[in-house]
């Protein structure tokens, strides 16, 4: 598998971004051990939009989208092969810590995953985790408002933050990544555990987050993406070669992507001939 | 269609739908039930009885001349064991600081740093044959190291052989309290930016701070009856100790010496002082369960 790429190998049109490009990242390899994962994708993040990840299961979206603020170093075996310029910096030089990096881009997972603790504690971590000095209670009720959780929980920030519902408790992440207002906001396919009530809250949440913050959105979910997103990557996955390597198709505007798709694939994938 | 809307389908030929108590499947399912009833019963006589004996045996006793005074000789009546208290207490506080750190920094590595590295392997491996380790053979490692060492029988020695056998369960239960933390709120505290040493200081271990105490109790209570490692390490003395590097009075021991006795005044103490023990070790699991209450 660690055999140099063949030249025949498909390889999807650059997108060209159109806004200042706050995480431009550019695929080559990704290994896990001596799988290959992913290959040749190229995804500029846009600042203050919301990027779409959209393809079947094991096309690596989550990988890349996991590859923006090095989650993927915890996982054994992992190597990053291009590069990903954070503004003007690549994260994957030696010299980089991905504690760090993670700081300024960060992260909403597929499973609401709140800490064991009061619902203001966990709002509260990150920013004591960077030692914030200001006036905490302020900037937690900013985070809860921010993800518009504030209303419903209030009156009770000192109950556990398991104690809510799904959705809440997915809020309640989302206000705990915002509170420390990182530069960009990475999500795993936040409504994938959840109905579709508290999937249209956390939706609206984004449109408004986008306002201040960078969004990627890995989604399973087409609709979604088409309610979302304003930039669409579409990836694919080859087994033809008896491996399962994801790649990158496409990459567009989302109106674009969904109407007028240049590749073939994109089209069989989008009317559901495939999943 | 009928007037309340509901069509109900025609009627079928339906087997009986009530319950019959004499069809085999029935009688089988009562058997086995009242097997379960009989055997729970059966399992739970000898732990009340035991602690029945205890209250009336040892509660007859069980004063404060009992609790302070010291072991009486021979024909003596009245006194107490309030040295062997104070001795055992001291003990179990050494071999708990001995063995709850080391065990927790222990855990950590086995379900955290690496787990599943050789090292790891191996000394999981040899923690789990160490729970089945003969006690006296603790005490023969400590009297081979402290007390000859020192020259003396001690607390000390008595501590580090309670120690050996706490390790190993304050070790497992740990790795497996900090292994039931969900990777996804790992996953989150590292999504936040956290240094692996935050994730373990601020996430694993809040979390997994009620099965981490459990596995304590489990072992200071098991540590607390014990009497053959201290038979050769602390030995006794019938005196309050003034120092830690002396032979030390301890209540398994004092029970076991008292209860071989044919002094009436000795067999009661005997009882008093293993009612007394079973109070201790409940009086710590109580406080365990009260910290340890997960809050969230």
């Amino acid at each position: 598998m660690n055999a140099p790429l063949e030249d025949s190998l498909f390889i999807a049109e650059a997108y060209q971004p159109e806004g200042d490009v706050v995480i431009d990242c550019n695929v080559k390899t990704i290994h896990y051990g001596d799988f290959l994962a992913v290959r040749d994708s190229a995804v500029p993040i846009e600042k203050n939009r919301i990027t779409g990840f959209i393809g079947p299961s094991g096309c690596g979206k989550s990988t890349v989208l996991r590859s923006l603020n090095r989650m993927n170093d915890l996982v054994d075996g992992f190597k990053f092969g291009g590069h990903v310029h954070y503004h003007a910096t690549d994260i994957y030089k030696n010299n980089i810590d991905p504690v760090v990096v993670r700081r300024y881009i960060g992260m909403v997972f597929q499973q609401p995953n709140p800490f064991s603790m009061s619902i203001y504690d966990n709002v509260a971590f990150g920013l004591r985790l960077n030692k914030y000095k200001g006036d905490m209670d302020e900037r937690v009720e900013k985070a809860l408002r921010g993800a518009a959780l504030w209303e419903e929980v209030k009156n009770k920030l000192k109950n556990s933050g398991l104690s809510l519902s799904g959705g809440q408790q997915q809020r309640l992440c989302i206000a705990r990544a915002i509170a420390t207002e990182p530069d960009v906001l990475l999500m795993d396919e936040p409504c994938s555990a959840l109905d579709p009530i508290a999937t249209r809250q956390v939706e609206e949440l984004m449109m408004e987050l986008k306002e201040s913050y960078t969004l990627a959105l890995v989604t399973h979910n087409m609709q979604q993406a088409t309610r979302v997103a304003d930039n669409t990557a579409f990836f694919s996955v080859d087994i033809s070669r008896g491996g399962r390597t994801g790649y990158l198709v496409e990459m567009g505007k989302t109106q674009q992507l969904f109407e007028q798709p240049r590749e073939s694939l994109t089209k069989e994938y989008l009317s559901g001939q495939f999943s | 269609m009928s007037k309340s809307g509901v069509s109900l389908t025609k009627s079928i030929e339906l087997p009986s739908l009530e319950r019959k108590f004499m069809e085999g499947r029935a009688l089988k399912s009562l058997a086995l039930t009242s097997l379960t009833w009989f055997a729970a019963f059966l399992a739970s006589i000898p732990l009340f009885s035991v602690i029945y004996m205890l209250l009336v045996e040892g509660g007859a006793r069980l004063d404060l001349e009992a609790l302070t005074e010291l072991p009486p000789a021979g024909f003596e009546l009245g006194g107490g064991f309030g040295n062997a208290i104070v001795g055992t207490l001291v003990m179990v506080a050494i071999s708990t600081s001995i063995s709850v750190p080391l065990g927790i920094l222990a855990a950590i590595y086995l379900a955290i740093l690496e787990p599943r590295s050789k090292l790891a392997e191996t000394a999981r491996f040899l923690a789990k044959v160490l729970t089945g380790f003969p006690s006296i053979l603790a005490g023969v490692f400590a009297y081979a190291t402290i007390v000859i060492w020192t020259g003396t029988y001690s607390a000390w020695a008595g501590g580090v052989a309670l120690a050996v056998l706490m390790l190993p369960t304050v070790t497992l239960a740990a790795e497996e309290a900090m292994k039931q933390v969900p990777q996804r709120m790992k996953d989150a505290a590292y999504g936040m930016g956290c240094t692996r040493t935050q994730v373990i200081w601020k996430v694993v271990l809040p979390t997994g701070l009620p099965g981490i105490l459990t596995g304590v109790i489990l072992a200071v209570a098991g540590a607390a009856g014990e009497s053959a490692p201290l038979l050769f390490t602390a030995l006794f003395s019938n005196y309050y100790m003034s120092e830690l590097a002396e032979p030390t009075a301890s209540l398994s021991i004092l029970i076991y010496n008292f209860s071989g006795m044919p002094f009436e005044n000795q067999l009661e103490l005997a009882w008093a002082a293993s009612l007394v023990l079973v109070l201790i070790v409940l009086v710590f699991n109580i406080i365990a369960r009260l910290i340890g209450k997960p809050k969230y």
